[in-house]
């Protein structure tokens, strides 16, 4: 099976070859929560996690709303 | 008394915006955030804790977007592009909100804003749709450049992030609210409740604080004093000061009707 690295959030993880983003979110354990996420700096909508596909060397930013002034 | 605060078209009963950071945890936040009375709260946007328990509440959960105005919030940004990025996230969170708080810092020791980026920001984030309150230095020429660029509140500091300091220079502030038609919010610098009175009474808008609550002894009490400050200072703007001077040849009390004197 073909592997691809992706940063997730600055880490690298290695994920199976066309792991779409909502298996990786579900992995994450964050499916349902309110989160956003980017993908090489552009904006991917919850609506397309589907059938965004991922692909090497992409850089993920998954982010959640804290406390803060 | 119709005296409402209106950012973007929207208006707003209380004049005070207040952070949600540095609290020991959501029970605290959330009490204090009930006692200031505040609508619009700041919230900031970070990653997500992979380590974290997925049964863990979330900040949303607590103050949810139903019952307050969220203001995401750039803090931690020290580049235009940062700043942006975050906030396209965030309106990705928030389902399509638009109005955010820009802040693009200098430096990580004072926390000092660089408004050459802030302006740069503030220029994407109003192309794209965003409705901008932008934090900036008391800059008047600054400020009304934010302004002209098509910034919905201008809000410059007191006296630095997280400092306590109160209101350093009075005098630019009152020089921004004369150059500048939106509102005008003190934001960062307000100490104790009568900083946030003071920032009332000289006209301002409203004034937005996070550590001077969360970093009292009771936080919860102190969200209460900066509630009535707030009104209280906001109150005496409208009122209209008397006039200071140095003596009065007015007394309070009536100068003709006083009993004689025993000693002539």
């Amino acid at each position: 099976m073909k592997v691809i690295t992706v940063s997730i959030n600055g880490a690298a993880r290695q994920l199976p070859d066309s792991t779409d983003v909502a298996t990786l979110i579900e992995e994450m354990g964050l499916t349902g929560k309110r989160i956003a996420l980017e993908r090489n700096g552009e904006i991917v909508p919850r609506s397309t996690f589907a059938t965004q596909q991922l692909a090497d060397g992409d850089r993920l930013e998954v982010v959640v709303a804290v406390g803060g002034g | 008394m119709n005296d409402k605060l209106i950012i973007a078209g929207k208006s707003y009963n209380s004049r005070l915006l207040v952070g949600t950071g540095k609290y020991k945890d959501f029970t605290e936040t959330k009490a204090a955030v009930e006692a200031s009375g505040a609508e619009i709260i700041t919230i900031a946007i970070r990653r997500s804790n992979i380590g974290q328990s997925p049964n863990e509440p979330s900040l949303l959960e607590i103050l949810p977007p139903s019952k307050y105005t969220l203001l995401p919030n750039t803090a931690g940004c020290y580049s235009a592009e940062d700043a942006v990025r975050t906030l396209r996230l965030a309106r990705e969170l928030l389902d399509g909100h638009s109005l955010v708080k820009l802040e693009v810092l200098g430096d990580p020791q004072s926390l000092y804003p660089n408004v050459i980026e802030t302006i740069a920001a503030a220029k994407t984030l109003v192309a794209d749709g965003f409705q901008v309150m932008v934090y900036t230095s008391d800059d008047p020429i600054v400020a009304k450049q934010l302004e002209d660029i098509g910034c919905v509140a201008i809000m410059p500091l007191a006296s630095l992030i997280g400092s306590g300091m109160g209101i350093l220079n009075p005098w630019n502030l009152q020089l921004i609210m004369e150059r500048v038609q939106v509102p005008v919010i003190v934001d960062a610098g307000v100490g104790t409740a009568s900083d946030a009175a003071i920032a009332m009474e000289l006209g301002c808008a409203g004034v937005l604080m996070n550590t001077a609550i969360a970093g009292a002894q009771q936080p919860v009490l102190m969200a209460s004093a900066m509630k009535q400050a707030v009104e209280a200072g906001r109150s005496a703007f409208l009122a209209g000061r008397m006039p200071k001077k140095l003596y009065s040849a007015s007394p309070s009390s009536p100068t003709v009707g006083i009993i004689g004197s025993t000693r002539s």
